[in-house]
């Protein structure tokens, strides 16, 4: 079997070891850094996300699948530098202030690596100002937005309230997503865009910046 | 407490009245009624349980008087591992037992309390860098707090991976020693294949392993509403002969004007939770979005039909 394939293939599985060893092997033989993230670590995470979406893996094997993917990525991230491989685009995301909760944000984070965007993460308890200022010093085209509380979604408002202050809308696009948060509530707020799960997450990502 | 369950309501344990096929109406949301008496945005809803005691004790006493029969503590959140989120962990004995201390003193012996126990907050090795062995020693101490402030049952709720909620039956049972009953109830979300976790256990499989942990009323909580939460009950009467308790939302909320509106009524809810005792429901209550309004009316249904 080709080895990109097994490559796709132990991902799926969550074999975080043999991923890394494949990779490495793949290096070796010569195959391009590129073609390697392209066609064995991003086409066996697309994989993984359209089988989450379905509901034939769940959690668990996702997270399994990115710890796979972060072990191939570590072989090839100094090799991707050396070749001025140009990221897909650049995303800040968090979860929204006064919400501790990281799970899907981490998830969405993840699969947006996985399909090759630079992910600039900055964790749970995100104040709105350092949503603005993490994208203005990275130049990042578009914010992500978590919230499950419903408690807690209200600060996104303020995070589109002060692009707009700052004249950055539409420079610097938003997106949203959590339990409590809707389509409704992101044209409310004036968010650019709302995605219902992980996958969707990627889809609209892909469609505003990719 | 011989037998489980303290001297409530008409003076019998809640295991004698559930042996007896009694159905008992639990209370309504607690966080919720929080944030609708100003709980602010992302602070621990455990610490109203030292600067607002009233405030509890109002709720617990809103849902007494609307006739609950087990009413819960403000702990949901109060295991070590998830108020160290907040900073608070070093608070968290004074935390449980203020919080079973108000309850207490608003419904007195008039209800059963239920000690609230809800997940740790993080995921469990190797999805997560959570240590199974301290994950359940803090649930253990924890509930030794609540068990020694004088809860009548220990409920595990809101869990989702059936390995955590199996550390927190274990602790539970370790901490009750059969003098209270456990209860330990998932949130369950309907994909295409049925009914499963965000972790992925299944209705069969979480009720075998709840049950084999000691928990003696297994369940759901929370969830889309109680249209879904029927179909919930109906898998888990196929599956145990246990009692079974469900707390469904008031379905799914909205947003106006930055105010969250949970859109299933009182009377929609009421009529619908006959449904949920036809299924199989020994105790029934209500998750986020619930109110006494809905609990009153509940029980005036169940009663009313029994």
């Amino acid at each position: 079997m080709e080895i990109l394939q097994r490559i796709a293939q132990e991902l799926e599985l969550g074999e975080v070891d043999s991923v890394g060893s494949l990779t490495r092997e793949a290096i070796a033989a010569g195959l391009a850094p590129k073609e390697i993230l392209d066609r064995g670590l991003i086409a066996g995470m697309n994989v993984v996300g359209d089988k989450f979406r379905e509901h034939e893996i769940f959690l668990p094997d996702v997270l399994m699948a990115a710890k796979a993917m972060y072990a191939g990525m570590d072989e090839l991230k100094p090799l991707l530098v050396r070749d001025g491989t140009p990221s897909r685009g650049k995303i800040v995301i968090g979860t929204v202030q006064g919400d501790l909760h990281d799970i899907g944000k981490n998830l969405v984070a993840i699969m947006l690596r996985g399909a090759g965007f630079e992910v600039i993460d900055l964790g749970n308890d995100v104040a709105p100002a350092r949503f603005v200022a993490a994208a203005k010093d990275s130049g990042a085209s578009l914010i992500g937005m978590s919230a499950l509380l419903t408690t807690t979604m209200t600060a996104m408002r303020k995070v589109t309230a002060l692009l707009a202050e700052e004249g950055l809308k539409g420079k610097v696009r938003t997106i949203i997503g959590g339990a409590p948060v809707s389509a409704e509530y992101a044209r409310e707020i004036g968010a650019d865009a709302y995605a219902y799960d992980a996958a969707n997450a990627i889809q609209r990502v892909k469609e505003m910046i990719g | 407490m011989n037998g489980g369950g303290g001297p409530a309501a008409n003076g019998r344990s809640i295991r004698d009245r559930l042996r007896a096929g009694e159905i008992l109406i639990s209370d309504g949301a607690l966080g919720t009624e929080l944030m609708a008496r100003g709980l602010p945005a992302g602070e621990a809803p455990e610490t109203w349980n030292l600067s607002h005691p009233e405030v509890l004790e109002e709720i617990a006493r809103q849902y007494l008087e609307a006739g609950a029969e087990l009413i819960a503590t403000n702990t949901f959140g109060a295991s070590p591992m998830k108020l160290a989120a907040y900073g608070l962990d070093a608070r968290m004995e004074e935390l449980n037992a203020s919080a079973v201390a108000a309850v207490r003193r608003a419904v007195g012996t008039g209800a059963f309390i239920f000690g609230s126990c809800g997940p740790c907050g993080r995921l469990l090795e190797p999805y997560g860098d959570a240590d199974p062995d301290r994950v359940r020693a803090g649930f253990l101490v924890q509930m030794r707090i609540l068990v020694g402030a004088g809860v009548d049952l220990i409920g595990v709720e809101t869990m989702t991976d059936l390995r955590e909620a199996v550390l927190a039956v274990q602790a539970a049972v370790e901490a009750t020693r059969g003098a209270i009953p456990v209860v330990a109830t998932m949130t369950f979300e309907r994909t295409r294949r049925g009914y499963f976790t965000i972790m992925g256990n299944d209705i069969g499989a979480a009720a075998a392993g709840l049950a084999a942990a000691g928990a003696e009323v297994i369940g759901s909580n929370c969830g889309k509403g109680i249209e879904e939460m029927i179909e919930v009950a109906r898998e888990f009467r196929a599956v145990t002969e246990l009692p079974l308790l469900f707390q469904p939302n008031a379905g799914l909320p909205s947003v106006e004007d930055d105010r969250l509106v949970y859109r299933e009524t009182p009377e929609v809810f009421a009529e619908r939770a006959r449904d949920l005792v036809h299924a199989g429901a020994s105790i029934i209550g209500g998750c986020c979005g619930t109110t006494p309004d809905h609990i009153r009316l509940l029980r005036a249904k169940i009663k009313a039909s029994a």
